[in-house]
């Protein structure tokens, strides 16, 4: 069984007209639907990667997966339970299992507790161990993260650079023991010379503590890196999902090629093909159904504006593709 | 080679008074930008990349301290300029900045078009109208409906704002763009977009651009030659193939590892231990020494001169001769490893 499935998981949000809007303007009351119809399960040990670009959805999934926001519809099973329906016990056991790992390491440790009581303050809360055993499992995890208990457990955040920030956001996380990590793009505040020490050590301990981890991130490179899987969305809707190598050497939906040929090289003898899409990324308010990516996609046909092929996770196949065009364009290769 | 220089700039250092001490951000950094080119300055958060180019545009706070022997703009001396007279005869006209995070550069109650216009209006003695024109021209230019001039920022998304700024610098056909970190905290797809405009925009003005940014991938791209800073220097330029096939400086080998690579997802990623210099206090010895896996006893207290190894390519190294083994070394995961 997989540790996490989402089954059709929307999430929708209601903008209000406001009175003004409504009277004077004869404005509807609208929704953005941030997220539509999203599937896909993460298995144990397993570091699921999601792709995509701003107002994608992919901080929202985050969120549901955490316990943080309720879907609006669909289920999300958690060991085949399902969230919605946990109690105030479920809820601490799942606050436990699950723990997230943020994006700024400059805004998310509180700037009046030392490390040791940032990385305590999860098992303290939670009452999960007696003090005396927490203080030193505490240590234990700041060694795992490579700080040094005796040089950095009493220090407090402006004394750390950000790289050490970002160790003690991890060991904050890892200190709960937790089954399933959510990371929401947490190399995208630190200098190049040093994501590579961080995403090593997210990746060793994963090996090491057996946990699994959503991992997401608007840098293909970066995902490529640390993934297995890769799920690829546009505007709230999942448009690929695969083992990682396949998704970026071999992409099959036309967003997910453009988005690859979009990222740069760090060689200058490279010359990428041109993404081949037209138009700017919209917002996912009141879009019409289909496939969202329709309007800038230059194989887009009739069905695609009417009816959108989620993907489906119990087909079996690996590699998938919501595309309803995916037969005409398999090859020859697109640019 | 003997192309015209466009900027030229000799051992300029920029010193910041702050409480805890004298700040060397900048510390004698010399480079040309020569005609038409793309001339990429490399380096991470605190390396000096932003507070030099602020010097280079007089934009430095007042507890800055500017030195250089020289800082020229088509052989003129630019630090004889007074205040104003630099305003008048250099900014905007003769080299122009597109600043960081420009999208959130222009004034939200303004047309857009307008914030141009005014631009060209205090430099030029257009009448409106010619400067209407010439915004609708500009605005052809970096891809943007030449009727969205009369929006406001806000019905901008952040590529089309980038994009309006970056028509904004053009304004006045200088021969000298300064972009800085221009495609940070846009959407890779944008980014793309934004890039392949600022090669073809290249290609029908004969601008020369210095273009900095962290992302390693982008200055890769798009410019023909790179300096790489560290710790207020530049550590090692050269054109920008030769960087990449034969980098000398242990940095700079140090940072090709640690970047990850689309196209190359086996690759191992070996990250630079330790964390950059504070910079206070004058520079004894080399400022990358700290963390170098190559580093020797007299790099702590002495500081490497600026070799030239061939034309247009200079490295700031002792070890430079052992460039070769180094290179072997350095793509070693021990290596880095060793350290501390």
């Amino acid at each position: 069984m997989a540790l996490l499935e989402l089954k059709q998981v929307s999430r929708h949000f209601d903008i209000k007209a406001g009175l003004l809007g409504r009277w004077m303007h004869n404005q509807p009351d609208r929704k953005i639907k941030a997220v539509e119809s999203v599937s896909f399960s993460l298995e144990e040990n397993e570091v699921l990667g999601i792709a995509g670009e701003s107002g994608c959805g992919k901080s929202t999934t985050c969120m549901m997966i955490s316990g943080l926001l309720a879907p609006t519809s669909g289920e999300i099973l958690y060991q085949g339970k399902n969230l919605s329906g946990f109690g105030p016990q479920e809820q601490r056991w799942y606050r436990h299992q699950v723990q997230m790992i943020f994006q700024d390491p400059y805004e998310s440790l509180n700037p009046r507790f030392r490390v040791l009581d940032t990385v305590a303050e999860g098992p303290r809360a939670l009452q999960l161990w007696p003090e005396s055993e927490i203080s030193g499992r505490v240590e234990e995890i700041l060694r795992g993260v490579g700080l040094p208990p005796g040089k950095y457990a009493e220090r407090y955040p402006h004394e750390l650079s950000g790289g050490e920030r970002q160790r003690v956001g991890i060991a904050s996380a890892l200190v709960m023991e937790p089954r399933m990590v959510v990371a929401d793009e947490p190399l995208s505040m630190l200098d190049v010379s040093i994501r590579a020490g961080i995403l090593d050590l997210l990746k060793e301990l994963a090996r090491q503590r057996n946990f699994s981890c959503v991992y997401v991130s608007h840098d293909l490179s970066i995902l490529g890196h640390i993934a297995d899987r890769l799920m690829i969305m546009y505007l709230g809707q999942a448009m690929e999902i695969g083992p990682t190598m396949e998704v970026i050497r071999n992409p099959k939906h036309p967003y997910t090629r453009a988005l690859i040929n979009a990222v740069p090289v760090p060689d200058p003898r490279v010359r990428r093909p041109i993404p081949n899409i037209s138009g700017d990324l919209s917002r996912p308010i009141d879009p019409p159904p289909g496939c969202r990516f329709a309007p800038r996609c230059p194989y887009s046909n009739e069905s695609c504006g009417q009816t959108f092929l989620s993907l489906d996770r119990t087909s079996g196949s690996l590699h998938q593709a919501s595309c309803h065009r995916l037969d005409e364009l398999a090859d020859p290769p697109l640019a | 080679m003997s192309r015209k220089r466009v900027l030229g700039v000799r051992d300029l250092s920029v010193r910041y008074q702050t409480r805890a001490g004298e700040v060397h951000a900048v510390s004698d950094v010399s480079f040309d930008v020569l005609e038409n080119e793309v001339f990429g300055i490399a380096g991470e958060s605190g390396c000096g990349k932003s507070t030099l180019i602020r010097a280079l545009m007089r934009l430095h706070s007042d507890n800055a301290i500017v030195t250089a022997q020289e800082i020229s703009y088509e052989g003129q001396d630019l630090q004889s300029l007074s205040e104003s007279a630099f305003r008048q005869q250099v900014l905007w006209s003769r080299m122009s900045l597109v600043p960081q995070s420009a999208m959130n550069s222009l004034n939200p109650v303004y047309r857009v078009g307008e914030q141009v216009v005014e631009a060209i209006q205090a430099h030029t003695r257009k009448s409106k109208a010619e400067a209407q024109e010439r915004v609708a021209e500009l605005f052809d230019v970096v891809g943007l409906q030449p009727d969205l001039m009369h929006n406001f920022p806000h019905e901008f998304s952040g590529g089309m704002r980038q994009r309006a700024m970056i028509a904004m610098s053009l304004a006045l056909d200088p021969g000298l763009i300064i972009m800085d970190e221009p495609t940070t905290g846009l959407d890779v797809l944008v980014q793309e977009r934004i890039l392949r405009r600022i090669r073809e925009i290249r290609e029908q003005i004969s601008s020369s651009i210095i273009l900095i940014t962290h992302d390693i991938a982008v200055i890769a791209e798009m410019s023909d030659r790179i300096a790489v800073m560290y710790g207020g220097q530049i550590m090692e330029q050269a054109p920008a193939l030769e960087l990449f096939e034969s980098p000398c400086h242990p940095y700079t080998l140090g940072l090709k590892n640690a970047f990850p690579s689309i196209r190359n997802l086996g690759q191992e990623l070996i990250s630079i231990p330790g964390s950059p210099p504070t910079l206070i206090g004058a520079p004894v010895g080399c400022p990358f020494e700290e963390r170098c896996p190559f580093r020797l006893e007299r790099c702590a207290s002495e500081l490497p001169q600026v070799e030239a190894l061939a034309e247009f390519h200079e490295v700031r190294c002792f070890r430079h001769p052992e460039a070769t083994h180094l290179r072997e070394q350095a793509s070693e995961k021990a290596t880095w490893r060793s350290l501390n």
